[in-house]
């Protein structure tokens, strides 16, 4: 509710106050921090699972690599038995293109995984 | 003479072990090192446990380290629940771990370098959740993909993304630890062929100039162990992480 009434006085300013809008990005950061808290907690054995760099840059590397080819290969063969090519794998691969960054931020940690009973 | 950098990963017929159909099967030096992996796991295991202490000895409490280890992943990862999965995920971080360390020993074999051993092993677990999901979750299983909160319109969008995402993971599962121990292996070999060039090609020069991948190649083996220990953890982990799926499938 506080977050409304914050709203309410932002929206006062003119658009182009430089001040407002740092602030007002300051206070989403608190907020998605405090909403983050939680989760961060509970992930944490994921932040551990690639402690060194390489190991983290490869894993994601390898995430983006595997959506893209599963899509190919999937496209390639609907194309194969419906005989729509190259439809399958226009589509499938775009497709597998974004299961691989999906892959990636998921591996990152920059969109939640899906967790628990949440 | 050039060193032939993949020679190491080449697999040699030891003796025919049966022939069914046309197909015969070869007992191989990568069965062969399998085998020595599992009897080193056993034979460490079962050494650690016969005289069971409270005060454990050293044996004992490496083997303790590596039940603790493996048990707190477990848990943080895929809670309570996911502890009935232990003795699974247990031992394919031992195999792993074992292999990958065996095949840091000069002239030995690196079974994990070949993507059928760690496809095999990734698509073990790809099925153990899709059809231990199935059995405990049913049709709720597929809930998986189908995130909450997504307007109806681009619903089929993100599910066939979802489906796609999920199909990926026994790739990029075993792509990932295959790739790395390979990639390792190679820089050794390649660095190592440098010092032998160089000692052999250059005289005192070379000599000296061989120095230099020597002193690399130590630094990359310590490298390559850190590796090795990593790549069995990050296998184990995401086993974990797999697993929590099939059994807290997201709504």
């Amino acid at each position: 509710m506080a977050d409304g009434t914050r709203g309410k006085g932002d929206r006062k300013n003119p658009p182009d106050d430089e001040a407002a809008l740092s602030a007002r990005l300051q206070r989403l950061g608190k907020r998605l921090a405090q909403a983050n808290r939680p989760s961060e907690n509970g992930s944490d054995p994921r932040q551990t699972a690639d402690p060194s760099a390489i190991a983290r840059g490869f894993r994601l590397s390898t995430e983006l690599v595997a959506g893209v080819l599963v899509g190919a290969v999937i496209g390639w063969l609907l194309d194969r038995w419906l005989g729509i090519s190259p439809w399958g794998l226009i589509v499938f691969l775009l497709l597998g293109f974004a299961a691989g960054v999906l892959n990636v931020m998921r591996g990152a940690g920059i969109v939640r995984e899906r967790r628990l009973d949440d | 003479m050039a060193v032939d950098p993949i020679h190491q990963f080449q697999i040699q017929n030891l003796f025919p072990v049966v022939k069914i159909g046309g197909t015969e099967i070869v007992f191989t030096n990568s069965a062969a090192f399998m085998f020595a992996a599992v009897l080193g796991i056993t034979v460490f295991l079962v050494g650690a446990t016969a005289s069971r202490s409270l005060v454990p000895s050293r044996l004992q409490s490496a083997a303790e380290i590596a039940y603790e280890f493996v048990a707190t992943t477990v848990r943080s990862t895929a809670g309570t629940e996911g502890m009935r999965f232990f003795p699974f995920v247990f031992t394919i971080f031992m195999f792993v771990l074992t292999l990958n360390m065996i095949g840091l020993i000069p002239y030995s074999f690196t079974v994990t370098s070949h993507i059928i051993v760690t496809a095999a092993l990734a698509l073990t677990v790809f099925f153990t959740v899709l059809i231990y999901g199935l059995i405990r979750n049913g049709l709720h299983f597929f809930n998986l993909f189908v995130p909450k909160g997504v307007p109806i319109y681009i619903l089929p969008l993100i599910v066939a993304i979802e489906i796609l995402s999920f199909v990926s993971r026994p790739i990029s599962h075993s792509v990932r630890l295959f790739a790395n121990m390979l990639a390792g292996h190679i820089t050794l070999q390649v660095f190592a062929s440098f010092i032998i060039l160089l000692g052999t090609g250059l005289g005192v020069i070379g000599w000296i100039g061989g120095a230099l991948p020597l002193l690399m190649i130590v630094i990359l083996f310590a490298l390559e162990t850190l590796v090795a220990f990593l790549q069995a953890y990050v296998f184990a982990i995401l086993t974990c992480i797999y697993l929590n799926d099939a059994i807290h499938p997201g709504h």
